[in-house]
């Protein structure tokens, strides 16, 4: 087993609100003390409601935000606390992000070619031959052709966008990208071929991702481990094969049932009711519990801790 | 079989871009029994929404020419009604919802106010009257505390909360006929269940007809009926739901449901369809999926398919594959 190039440990992000005009300042806590490993060449599966907290833990793993507290360690170098922004600088190049809506990622006044090779310029030291160079082998590497890098972004669809996301992701040659959902704006039919183009990268360049999703099927075709979030916390994570088999938190059994599947035979139970808490004063005990099919007694007023239940398996639930 | 609620007969609709006309409906043929679900289905770019929007009408404008052929409901032929009979028509016989319940709403009125709009537009209710049905609407598309909740704005509501607004908004008049354009689309998982159900219930509570539009062929199998699935501006298949998905007949169909990420079983390459489908200007002989068919024939890219009859109910717009289902029969 390889050492984790990520690691994160009882990560916490706060943010401060104000109440209406003039009200007192209240504190939403958007990730609730959440520890993961991501493995060297591997995809962590994060999956969560909106409001769920995963689009914030992405933004903190490359720096884009500061952390509350916890502990971030990226490549062996922890990027916080004392000395982190050293060590963020450090190995700030091997860190990249993918965005959802590759409309609104890209300036529109800029060239294609010059979106891509933003990254490098930043960097300089490149003679405009082999920038040129590299923006080709960078479109080609993401199945456009090298005539694109003239046009415009407007020019293109959502999927060939995300593809020109990613090839300027791609630019400073990074081993760590976050794909923020990277495929939810786009077509069944592109987000396949963005899906399969993630996997054909990660093979060849060896690439990790934390692959950032609210829909369970979209990541079971991607990830090799799954972490599920509600209301800022993870209430499960396993190995993709072993949660997809045997989910334990009702939460996940919820998000699994409620996915339509393309059979017109199958008959859904009932949607879970609710929506997910607002994290302002969140209630005492479990998140979940409001909405949980199988609340116990406990679980309003104590607040369930990860405990692993074998096969790589955690599940923060007091039914386990 | 009864006449149909609604019958669209051959309906094209046609933009005028920079680069000349564009045929973004082609012919476009469908019907709609009384209470039938039906679902259309399709890529962005397909035509389904314009479709949608030009049975009532909703985007005339200098750079969308007068849709043609037919569009009866009630007798009468929409396309050919006065603007004002049309208005009529609109919100309270036949009602549409749409994909973006945020930008649908009024963010400087209060729900009672929106709800109450087409109510004493169209039943000439006065403004209390209006708003008490308001409440009844919001218990009916069950939000809590409806009582409450009706004199809120929409930005204090959920993206759930304000789609159950908007489908109180569409059933206030009791419709016949409700359009819901992608209506879950930019919903949690667990939130689109909830109002697929609701809508369910709603149909068969109320006798409506729904046209349901979507890009997810998962949400097709849980919700309609019959389906009619949309490729380039043209219908290229329809069935009832259960034989599209045992037995697709076009390989676009079969394209998109290899395409869905499977829940059930690991899969680690999906099968994708390449390509993407064609700008609208651009002149495609012959069939307008052939340049990304996995089965095309030389012919095809010539001689452009008619939709053929396939059994009771069903068409294809794939001579091949619809001989080969009579040669198997």
């Amino acid at each position: 087993m390889t050492a984790p190039i990520i690691r994160v440990r009882d990560l916490v992000k706060d943010f401060h609100v104000t109440r209406g005009r003039g009200g007192p300042p209240a504190i939403l806590r958007a990730v609730n003390h959440i520890s993961f490993d991501i493995r060297q060449g591997t995809t962590l599966g994060l999956v969560g409601e909106s409001g769920s907290g995963k689009s914030t833990t992405g933004r903190l793993l490359v720096g884009l935000i500061p952390v509350t507290s916890g502990e971030i360690g990226l490549f062996g170098e922890t990027i916080t606390g004392a000395g982190g922004d050293r060590a963020l600088a450090k190995v700030r190049s091997k860190l990249q992000f993918v965005f959802q809506d590759p409309h609104g990622s890209l300036n529109p006044r800029m060239r294609v070619g010059d979106c891509i090779a933003e990254p490098i310029d930043v960097g300089g030291g490149w003679t405009r031959r082999d920038r040129a160079d590299r923006v080709s082998e960078l479109l080609e590497t993401v199945g456009l052709p090298r005539a694109v890098a003239e046009r415009f972004p407007h020019e293109f669809s959502g999927g060939q966008r995300q593809r020109i996301g990613i090839a300027r992701a791609l630019a400073l040659k990074p081993d760590f990208i976050v794909c923020d959902e990277p495929v939810s704006a786009l077509d069944v039919s592109m987000q396949a071929q963005i899906i399969n183009l993630l996997l054909d990268l990660q093979e060849k360049l060896g690439l990790s991702y934390l692959f950032i999703a609210h829909d369970l099927a979209v990541v079971r075709s991607i990830a090799t481990d799954v972490a599920v979030m509600y209301a800022g916390a993870l209430v499960e994570q396993a190995p993709k094969a072993v949660l997809y088999a045997a989910p334990k938190h009702p939460y996940t059994e919820a998000l699994l049932e409620a996915v339509p599947r393309p059979d017109p035979d199958r008959v859904r139970s009932a949607a879970l009711g609710g929506e997910i808490p607002s994290i302002l004063n969140p209630p005492p005990g479990c998140a979940f519990a409001a909405r949980c099919p199988k609340v116990m007694e406990m679980c309003r007023s104590e607040r369930p801790a990860p405990r692993p239940t074998g096969d790589g398996h955690v599940v923060a639930c007091h039914l386990y | 079989m009864a006449a149909p609620l609604l019958e669209v007969n051959d309906l094209t609709v046609r933009f005028r871009t920079d680069a000349g006309w564009m045929t973004a409906v082609d012919r476009v043929s469908l019907a709609v029994g009384e209470g039938e679900a039906l679902g259309i289905v399709g890529e962005s770019g397909s035509g389904k929404s314009v479709t949608a929007l030009s049975i009532l009408r909703l985007h005339a404008g200098p750079t969308t020419r007068m849709p043609t052929g037919k569009v009866m409901y009630g007798g009468r032929d929409l396309l050919g009604l006065p603007m004002r009979d049309m208005r009529a028509i609109r919100g309270s016989e036949i009602a549409m919802i749409f994909q973006d319940p945020m930008s649908s709403l009024n963010p400087v009125l209060t729900i009672a106010d929106q709800i109450g709009e087409s109510l004493r537009l169209h039943q000439g209710l006065d403004h209390a009257t209006a708003r008490r049905r308001a409440v009844e609407l919001l218990d009916l598309v069950r939000i809590p505390d409806a009582a409450r909740r009706v004199d809120e704005y929409p930005h204090r509501l959920s993206g759930g909360m304000r789609q159950r607004v908007m489908i109180a908004i569409a059933i206030a008049c009791r419709p016949k006929l409700l359009i819901a354009d992608e209506p879950t689309t930019a919903l949690d998982v667990t939130i689109q269940a909830q109002i697929l159900d609701l809508l369910r219930d709603l149909q068969a509570e109320l006798g409506m007809s729904v046209i349901l539009i979507t890009h997810d062929m998962g949400v097709i199998a849980e919700f309609a009926r019959r389906v009619m699935v949309m490729y380039a501006g043209r219908v290229v298949e329809t069935a009832p739901v259960g034989q599209l998905f045992r037995r697709p007949l076009h390989p676009y169909t079969d394209g998109l449901l290899a395409a869905i990420p499977k829940l059930d079983v690991d899969v680690r390459r999906l099968p994708a369809i390449p390509g993407s489908i064609p700008d609208p200007t651009a002149v495609i002989p012959g069939c307008r999926y052939s340049p990304r068919c996995p089965m095309v024939q030389a012919r095809c890219r010539t001689e452009a398919p008619d939709l053929l009859p396939a059994g009771p109910e069903r068409q294809a717009r794939c001579p091949p594959r619809v001989a080969a289902l009579e040669h198997a029969a």
